[in-house]
């Protein structure tokens, strides 16, 4: 036991592939065996990872010694690397299609998110205006709402409230996109790209969209990207200013 | 040869990355500001234009398709490594703007591609 251990402590990423295979495997199994392909095994393998995640800490499994490499795995680096290598094969044409309505999904997606995230919280009792910007934000994606969260000043408590927002929404958008794609006429590169402008959240977007259809991955995920930057630029500023007046 | 394809994609991410990061400098934000939307920018432009020169062969487009068709598991890596005993124990605030916020989003789809049309 000690050997293996000893093994898998040494060679951590690799382990992580092969954990990684074994989920994936299952999960196309479950797909296919139990849902009858109706859920598709990429969402239930990224699922089934953030069930993994409960078992560990602040990190995840990761924190777990012999999960460790998992943390490289699905690390920042290697995380945007392979989302701007699906860029390979996205059709420039298509993309100036949907330019003005791509631009335009982004600054709605993330001005409606923002207000109506923050609203909610208003009501629950979140009242003051830092708490208010710092959970819309965090209805916008989980890496907008810390960002801002600590931009502004806001309580420890209301920036984990809001990255909670964000991996709720994340996993939401994972699991329901290709439940739903079809009766939002998500078929197509321009759809894509504004669903990936309004609903902003990388991961998911590129996850549900995977699941959907892999051919509009980088049409969603190239709005989507641009949308944790606008997001980082609106929140903390703009749309804070805005919460500071109306409060 | 694939690592050339594999190359041009690091090339691509890290001048995005670069441009995020003083982006984030210049407006003095904490942070990469679409460092990854820049660098897909480059590489979508880039491919496209050493593939009409024929600089890139198939054997070297290879290379990128390779991570690309990775991204499924890096995201499943990724999620594994998430928080979400705070994702769970944040209490109903989380809960209900994560569902309602997220379900009225999607509302905004398929208006905002009629208006496309």
């Amino acid at each position: 036991m000690e050997v293996i251990e000893k093994i898998i402590d040494k060679n951590g990423f690799v382990f992580a592939f092969l954990v990684v295979g074994l989920m994936m495997y299952s999960s196309n199994w479950f797909s296919k065996k139990l849902t009858n392909n109706k859920i598709p095994g990429a969402a239930i393998a990224i699922f089934l990872g953030l069930v993994l995640a409960y078992f560990g800490g602040k990190k995840g499994i990761s924190d777990i010694p012999i999960f460790a490499g998992m943390a490289f795995l699905g690390g920042s680096m290697m995380r945007d690397f392979a989302i701007v290598s699906t860029a390979m094969g996205a059709s420039f044409s298509e993309i100036k299609k949907a330019g003005f309505v791509g631009i335009l999904a982004l600054f709605i997606g993330i001005i409606f998110t923002f207000f109506v995230g923050g609203s909610i919280g208003y009501v629950m009792g979140y009242t003051d205006a830092k708490s208010f910007t710092t959970i819309g934000a965090g209805a916008c994606t989980f890496i907008v709402g810390p960002i801002t969260g600590s931009a502004i000043g806001a309580n420890s408590d209301v920036i984990a409230i809001s990255i909670a927002i964000g991996v709720i929404k994340s996993i939401i958008v994972t699991i329901c996109t290709p439940l739903i794609a079809k009766s939002i006429s998500l078929d197509n590169p321009k759809t894509a790209m504004i669903f990936g402008g309004i609903i902003g959240t990388t991961s998911g977007v590129a996850a549900g969209l995977a699941a959907t259809d892999p051919k509009l991955v980088p049409y969603g995920a190239l709005t989507a990207t641009f949308y944790t930057g606008l997001g980082c630029l609106l929140c903390p500023s703009v749309l804070y200013f805005i919460t500071n007046y109306l409060l | 040869m694939k690592i050339y394809g594999v190359a041009i994609l690091a090339a691509c991410f890290l001048a995005g990355q670069t441009i995020g990061e003083f982006l984030g400098v210049w407006l003095s934000f904490d942070g990469n500001i679409g460092g990854v939307g820049f660098a897909m920018l480059f590489l979508i432009i880039l491919g496209d234009w050493m593939k009409k020169k024929g600089f890139l062969n198939d054997e070297s487009e290879q290379g990128i398709f390779y991570w690309s068709a990775m991204y499924i598991p890096v995201v499943i890596a990724m999620s594994s490594i998430q928080n979400v005993k705070v994702a769970l124990s944040g209490g109903w605030v989380a809960l209900l703007v994560g569902i309602i916020g997220t379900g009225l989003s999607l509302t905004l789809v398929p208006l905002l591609a009629k208006m496309g049309k």
